[in-house]
């Protein structure tokens, strides 16, 4: 008796979002017809990506992870030129030095930094803004334009902060990170809000907020599981490609920065990256480059590659 | 939930004195405005006031098209008007509305929604008239389906229409027609799909839209599949909304009266 393997079927797609392009290396994320590795199932155009960090100020980060880039942390052409030579397939420049708490940096010195980056690298690029909404809308017209051409993906927005920022990616030609605080509901709220604004699934990438080991992961997981498959099942809505942060949410953790054993941040952030590829995160925005490689090897293996 | 959109037919002045003229316009106008209110099929009927509704129809058919791509519901009392249209549909699968569960006719439109790759909309009605309560329009729900399966069509393109009355004529057909929608679905598996034509749930009577989408909310909670409705009542379309959201057949969120959703 022979065995026949059970195939999932389904009848919808994640959109897919293209980002860089326009002489700059494009990178498509999305357009799965099958959940996290089920080639089996259904076309999975496109893997998993990541994307590495790079700041506008010096950060204060646990020596294990600082001691990985040195003196690059003060300059953010050099800091994306090293994360790319690490195996970053984007970078993501965090604006933090926007906050009016840390530097309070002007739009232009922002748009300055993002300018830097985009010059130093060949790469898709996405930016994030500070976490101030009032300082984010301020800052994000000027850096879309900045970068208008060059196809980022910038944000984050959410329900009660989105129309300036989409309305400034759009004009540019940016795609926007619509993040949720772990709610399906509350992402399919931002995404409707969104396409009132004409911006559509193939325009957008989810942030469902990432809870790192023992802070959420479970909960994170969750709530990407419930998305993908509401995507797969047809939900327009919820069709986005996903994003997520084990990197900064890993080494927020004070016992990730250990200084007696170096290598527990590096496995925490491992350990969740891993976890969320398997439920359905696209983008994975990574910190230290051990966790950039040993996470890149995973995948390698995943996807039935020789692993490097 | 299928929004049929009800509006493109002959027994609306506004579309009579349009088909009489053979201006596009208020059809072109209703046909645009039906597909932005939600309307997944239009509903095409020319009307019993025309004479030859066989060449009416690919004329109907064709303004349509040029404004919008939204699928055609051909609906005619005669089978060669409806094959006149079909002939004429070219940019999606339509619908053919409607046959009746006698086995001649239904033979011929079963052959010809076949033929087109259209699905069709059969009622619960033979020539001996409409049925008094759920047991008789079963009864000829199940002489449909068997048929359709003999025919080799496939029944998730069968609409099985248990016929609505209007409520102030016949008022034990509501519950009839709610308890039909309930058990057609364990006729078959895969079952066929059901619909209705709401507006007559109110016909003559005050209140029309209160009437036609509380008949809606019933008949969505009974598992109806389609209806041929007026879409242009933005309540009726919300309380459709709503419904999806309650029965759990949309994920909920703040927007979900959203016209984004309906897109």
């Amino acid at each position: 008796m022979s065995f026949t393997p059970y195939r999932e079927q389904w009848r919808h797609r994640v959109s897919e979002v293209m980002l860089g392009g326009n002489g700059r290396k494009s990178i498509a994320v999305g357009g799965a017809g099958a959940l996290p590795f089920m080639r089996h199932d259904g076309p999975l155009p496109h893997r998993p990506v990541i994307a590495v960090e790079v700041w506008n100020i010096p950060p204060v980060w646990p020596a294990s992870l600082a001691a990985a880039y040195g003196d690059v942390l003060n300059d953010p052409a050099a800091w994306a030129r090293k994360v790319v030579e690490d195996g970053a397939d984007l970078v993501c420049v965090r604006l933090a030095g926007a906050d009016p708490e840390a530097e309070d940096a002007s739009p232009a010195a922002c748009a300055d930094a993002v300018r830097a980056v985009l010059a130093a690298v060949n790469v898709p690029v996405i930016i994030l803004g500070c976490g101030d909404d009032e300082k984010d809308n301020l800052v994000f017209p000027t850096v879309c334009t900045a970068a208008e051409g060059t196809r980022c993906l910038v944000g984050p927005v959410h329900k009660d902060n989105y129309r300036t920022i989409a309305a400034a990616a759009k004009v540019a030609g940016h795609a926007v990170i619509a993040q949720s605080p772990v709610d399906v509901n509350i992402q399919k709220q931002v995404a409707v809000l969104l396409e009132e604004m004409e911006l559509g699934p193939q325009d957008i990438v989810f942030d469902p907020t990432t809870g790192t080991l023992g802070y959420g992961l479970d909960y994170t997981y969750s709530v990407m599981e419930r998305i993908r498959l509401a995507a797969l099942q047809g939900d327009r809505h919820l069709s986005s490609p996903m994003m997520v942060f084990p990197g900064y949410e890993t080494w927020k953790v004070k016992e990730a920065g250990l200084a007696e054993n170096a290598a527990q941040g590096i496995i925490w952030e491992i350990v969740t990256a891993t976890a969320l590829l398997h439920a359905g995160a696209d983008i994975l925005v990574l910190l230290h480059p051990e966790a950039v490689r040993a996470v890149r090897g995973y995948l390698q293996e995943m996807l039935g590659e020789a692993a490097a | 939930m299928i929004l049929i959109g009800e509006r493109i037919n002959g027994l609306f002045r506004d579309v009579a004195g349009a088909i009489r003229a053979r201006d596009p316009a208020p059809v072109q106008k209703l046909a645009v405005a039906q597909t932005e209110a939600g309307a997944a099929y239009l509903d095409v009927n020319a009307g019993p006031a025309v004479d030859d509704p066989a060449a009416v129809m690919p004329w109907l058919v064709q303004v349509i098209e040029e404004v919008v791509a939204t699928p055609l519901c051909i609906d005619a009392a005669r089978p060669e008007a409806i094959e006149a249209g079909l002939k004429a549909v070219t940019r999606a699968r339509p619908l053919v509305n409607s046959t009746t569960a006698d086995p001649e006719r239904l033979a011929r439109y079963l052959d010809m929604a076949g033929t087109y790759g259209a699905g069709l909309i059969a009622l619960t009605m033979n020539r001996h008239g409409v049925s008094r309560d759920a047991a008789d329009r079963l009864a000829l729900a199940m002489e449909i389906v068997v048929a359709a399966d003999a025919a080799g069509f496939p029944l998730s393109d069968l609409y099985i229409d248990p016929l609505v009355l209007p409520v102030n004529v016949g008022q034990e057909h509501a519950p009839a027609v709610l308890e039909t929608l309930r058990q057609v679905k364990t006729l078959a598996d895969p079952p066929p799909r059901t619909v209705i034509g709401l507006s007559n749930i109110s016909q003559g009577c005050p209140h029309r839209p209160l009437l036609n989408r509380t008949f809606l909310a019933m008949a969505m909670a009974a598992g109806l599949d389609a209806a041929i409705a007026d879409v242009l009542d933005g309540d009726l379309v919300a309380t459709v909304a709503a419904g999806r959201v309650l029965l759990n057949r949309e994920i909920y969120s703040d927007a979900f009266l959203s016209p984004a959703l309906r897109r």
